[in-house]
């Protein structure tokens, strides 16, 4: 096994016994069955769920994440005091961080679906919720762990991972709003559409949306994008502009990792 | 084995190390001494590659240190604190440095000394501090490396668990390894140390055999010998200390270490 493998492995292990990361995959579970249980049909419950799966799963990657990368410094002394290269080694940890956050998320929040719903009606958008939810984990570990990388201050690293989650997930549209009112005599298209493409949580709710033709709920900037790219463009665009908001912190955080002092 | 020759290293506006170079004798226990914030742990590290120096070299074997760390085979390190991920049991930690490895020889003494055998199904999380100690001192000797880094390697052990550490860093001597260690413990260093070398603010101040310090400080004791050095380097209304000393094969250059 690679060095990659092996310290994902490691990774899994130890998170897979992680009582926040059981009460993570809990709360999305018991949220869906709620939902079901309350008479929603897949679609609905689809749709309520976008909500709770744009506020957390930023929320719980960031800060979790930060606080785990902390929490691994002595360990990943450890390992990097064994024959490894620093690349193969961030990846591992980087999985190993990742992947069990997006795990717990579709096992909880995909459960319930796979109990309740018969038919494939809104399979479209329950599988664009899974896209979202599983990139949103990526992106948002990644960037958890290019904060913690870079700022030794443990506080002020969990302070920059919160900051990060209040802008990307509560003040980011209201002033993408404020400023399309204050500009409207002027063409805001392209503008508004590429500040949809700057914001992963803006990207992950057009995605789901798209699937369920619920253009007014989706705000300004989601109705402009429907507009203009229509579904199957919307969503590939969509698509590959989160799989970027995962690539790149990634790359950030793998240079900050190659290059920091432990 | 290990040389390191004009190391320099900075943390902001703060010199932590400055042309520092010290050979390792192989064979011998070298202590790395010093007061707190020296640069003894930054110096450990950066032979390690953990932290990159901004100038100097690094020579492992007469070889540049290659950057992606194939040399530290030959190393068995246990640094100051230990923290492994809380769920993981102690069996999947030594499994996991086990297979970063391969084909290591392996010397599963210390588990048995300390009685890591019965810890091994626990996980790491449930482990007192000391009993972390024990599975970060057994990984370091694990793998029979040739030169072992212990960094304050008694801090937080037991009497008995420090005097099975301490013996087994005879017997790894008496093998003809070589071991790098620090302890702010003199005493302890006493029947241990074979070589000193003294860092106090960043630089390389003595480097030598301990009957050389013994001899230059005309004291009898390693920890008198140190405190002079000490009181020496830091006397309490002078200037800054002399400049550096530069060592090449474990003995100082000029009249310091004469």
């Amino acid at each position: 096994m690679t060095v990659t493998t092996l310290v994902l492995k490691a990774g899994l292990s130890d998170l897979a016994r992680n009582k926040w990361i059981a009460a993570y995959a809990a709360g999305f579970f018991i949220a869906a069955e709620g939902l079901f249980w309350f008479g929603g049909t897949g679609p609905q419950v689809v749709l309520s769920m976008l909500n709770l799966v744009l506020i957390v799963v930023p929320l719980v990657a960031l800060v979790f994440g930060t606080i785990h990368v902390y929490a691994s410094r002595e360990f990943v002394e450890l390992l990097l005091a064994q024959p490894v290269p620093r690349g193969q080694l961030f990846a591992g940890l980087y999985l190993g961080l990742a992947l069990p956050l997006a795990v717990a998320f579709v096992i909880g929040a995909g459960l319930p679906f796979a109990l309740h719903v018969r038919s494939g009606a809104g399979a479209g958008a329950l599988a664009a919720l899974g896209v979202a939810g599983i990139g949103l984990s990526l992106a948002f570990a990644a960037v958890a762990s290019w904060i913690a990388l870079r700022t030794d201050d443990r506080l002020k690293g969990v302070g920059l991972a919160l900051g990060t989650w209040f802008v990307t997930t509560i003040l980011y549209d209201g002033v993408v709003l404020a400023g399309s009112a204050m500009f409207s005599e002027y063409p805001l298209e392209r503008p508004l559409l590429g500040l949809m493409l700057a914001n992963p949580v803006d990207l992950a709710r057009v995605l789901v949306l798209t699937q369920l033709d619920v253009s007014a709920l989706m705000g300004y900037t989601g109705a402009l994008f429907q507009q203009t790219f229509g579904t199957v463009a919307g969503t590939t665009v969509a698509v590959a502009a989160l799989i970027l908001w995962c690539a790149v912190p990634l790359a950030l955080a793998a240079r900050c990792f190659r290059r920091r002092d432990f | 084995m290990i040389t390191v020759s004009g190391i320099r290293k900075r943390f902001g506006a703060l010199d932590i190390l400055q042309d520092v170079s010290l050979a390792l004798r192989p064979g011998a226990v070298t202590a790395l001494v010093g007061p707190n914030g020296s640069g003894k742990t930054t110096l450990i590290k950066i032979i390690l590659r953990l932290t990159r120096q901004d100038g100097g070299a690094l020579e492992v074997g007469g070889v540049a240190a290659d950057e992606d760390g194939d040399y530290r085979r030959a190393i068995g390190y246990m640094p100051q604190a230990s923290r492994f991920p809380d769920n993981l049991r102690v069996r999947d930690v030594i499994d996991l440095v086990t297979a970063l490895r391969p084909g290591a020889p392996r010397d599963e003494e210390l588990i048995g000394a300390f009685g890591l055998a019965t810890e091994m199904d626990k996980r790491v999380g449930t482990l007192s501090g000391g009993t972390r100690q024990k599975v970060n001192a057994s990984i370091a000797f694990l793998f029979r490396p040739a030169l072992l880094i212990l960094d304050e390697p008694t801090a937080g052990l037991d009497p008995i668990a420090s005097g099975l550490l301490k013996e087994k860093i005879r017997r790894v001597r008496a093998e003809g390894r070589t071991v790098l260690v620090t302890s702010h413990i003199m005493a302890e260093l006493e029947h241990l140390a074979d070589d000193i070398a003294f860092l106090c603010d960043g630089r390389l101040r003595f480097a030598g055999s301990v009957a050389a310090l013994l001899a230059q400080t005309q004291q009898s004791r390693i920890e008198e010998a140190v405190a002079t050095l000490m009181r020496r380097e830091r006397p309490p209304h002078a200037a800054a200390g002399p400049e550096s000393v530069v060592i090449a094969s474990g003995l100082p250059a000029g009249a310091r270490d004469a």
